[in-house]
């Protein structure tokens, strides 16, 4: 579905309140950004995997590519930009990439937090297995897609085998070091509902991960975040022909929790586009939302001043960020 | 009017139950939240309690709400239906514990 289509269809769900009227109810309206803390930078679409819940619609016939030139671009920022703490590179499959190499290379002796979102998988096929050692030599932190410590969910969501073929990932990341106490390679999975339901605690769900994947599987890590999905991409059509959207949207709604709000991502992050666009977040770049409100939405016209003061751009999908203890790409914000 | 008496969409009201009443109202939730939070039982165990129940109580609601909870957990589909089976045997059990009566009348009754 088209993003325009989308936001229709975001914009039509009954029963709820428009999110930004919801903001104003509670006091929080406009939301502001706060600096960037976070650059986000998704590398491309292009995946060796095509995952039921995907909001990128990822997959192997996906050719959007960062060019080495935004990439340039993104580096340049980071160098002048000290304020900038953490690089989170996500995709798509980042490793699809041909310039992550280089540009894991000149970004670890910066000394910033460099996280590399991947799907696991990847990892196993040769032509992409070098990662485990490049990602290991420049201290890459790693946050590993697994939805489930229970192979027939994994598998229904990722595709047949994608469990046992994470746990091989897996076990390749521990053998290096990643995951163990005490290492400096950090291994974090990332949980996100298989179905049409909000996700659980944080806390009580790593508790059982850690427990399954220790005891059961022998595997080693270091945190478990825990994202609700966002009703778009796959995921949205997923809703719609399941006739779950309302209720989703619903649940998302109900649990609408103000204190959340005042911490969502999206405030203190800066998400940067395949081809340099601009966004609030990486959500809002499937949507095509650029960042507005009169900023410069392109890498090449980058304005630190009003990046740093802008007004984050809303719409029903923000639900998911701010339901419950909250949501965000580093788990839940309580 | 609706024609129903039971809605899905009345489970949203149930932060409303203290209408009219607010003071028990509040006493209430403020038992159920520290009833239905992880002490030395945990989460998990807790909402597999309190599914079995909501099934031996017969309340769609308690089922939906609950039935999400488990998931949102991470609770599996055979743990859910194990635990429903242990509020179905509990129910089954109070009920021929109760024959015990039936067969002590019978017993003094007949000849």
């Amino acid at each position: 579905m088209k993003p325009q289509d989308q936001l229709q269809v975001l914009r039509n769900v009954e029963e709820i309140d428009h999110f930004a009227d919801r903001l104003e109810s509670v006091g929080k309206s406009p939301l502001r950004a706060t600096g960037i803390d976070i650059l986000q930078i998704n590398v491309g679409k292009q995946c060796n995997m095509s995952c039921k819940h995907c909001h990128v619609e990822a997959g192997p016939s996906r050719t959007e590519s960062m060019s080495k030139e935004v990439f340039e671009k993104c580096l340049a920022i980071i160098k002048e930009r000290s304020e900038i703490s953490t690089i989170d590179i996500t995709g798509g499959a980042p490793e699809m990439n041909p310039h992550l190499p280089w540009f894991i290379k000149e970004v670890a002796p910066l000394h910033r937090r460099l996280i590399v979102r991947t799907n696991l998988i990847i990892l196993l096929d040769p032509q992409y297995s070098h990662f485990v050692d490049l990602y290991a030599d420049n201290s890459v932190e790693i946050v590993a897609s697994l939805p489930d410590y229970k192979k027939d969910k994994t598998d229904r969501q990722r595709g047949t085998e994608s469990f046992e073929n994470s746990l091989a990932a897996l076990s390749l990341l521990n053998k290096r070091g990643y995951g163990h106490p005490g290492s400096n390679l950090i291994l974090n999975f990332v949980h996100n509902p298989v179905g049409a339901f909000l996700s659980g605690s944080q806390s009580a769900l790593e508790f059982e991960y850690k427990k399954v994947f220790k005891d059961q599987h022998g595997i080693l890590f270091n945190n478990l975040f825990c994202l609700n999905n966002c009703p778009i991409g796959r995921y949205l059509d997923f809703l719609i022909k399941t006739d779950n959207l309302n209720d989703y949207l619903s649940d998302l709604a109900n649990a609408f929790n103000p204190a959340a709000a005042n911490n969502v991502m999206c405030r203190s992050t800066l998400s940067v586009g395949w081809d340099g666009k601009l966004y609030d977040c990486d959500f809002n770049q499937m949507l095509e939302l650029t960042i507005n409100h009169g900023t410069p939405s392109h890498i090449d016209q980058f304005d630190l001043e009003k990046i740093n003061n802008r007004e984050i751009i809303i719409h029903n999908h923000c639900y998911s960020c701010t339901a419950g203890s909250g949501s965000s790409c580093q788990g839940s914000l309580d | 009017m609706s024609n129903t008496y039971y809605e899905s969409k009345d489970l949203k009201d149930f932060p409303q139950i203290g209408e009219f009443a607010t003071k028990e109202g509040e006493k209430f939730f403020e038992y159920y939240g520290q009833a239905t939070s992880a002490g030395a039982l945990s989460e998990r165990e807790k909402s597999l309690i309190a599914l079995a129940v909501s099934h031996t109580e017969n309340c769609p609601y308690c089922i939906d709400a609950y039935t999400n909870k488990c998931l949102s957990l991470g609770i599996s589909n055979d743990e859910m239906m194990e635990a429903v089976h242990v509020g179905a045997s509990m129910k089954a059990g109070v009920v021929l514990a109760h024959a015990t009566q039936m067969r002590k009348i019978i017993k003094k009754k007949e000849m």
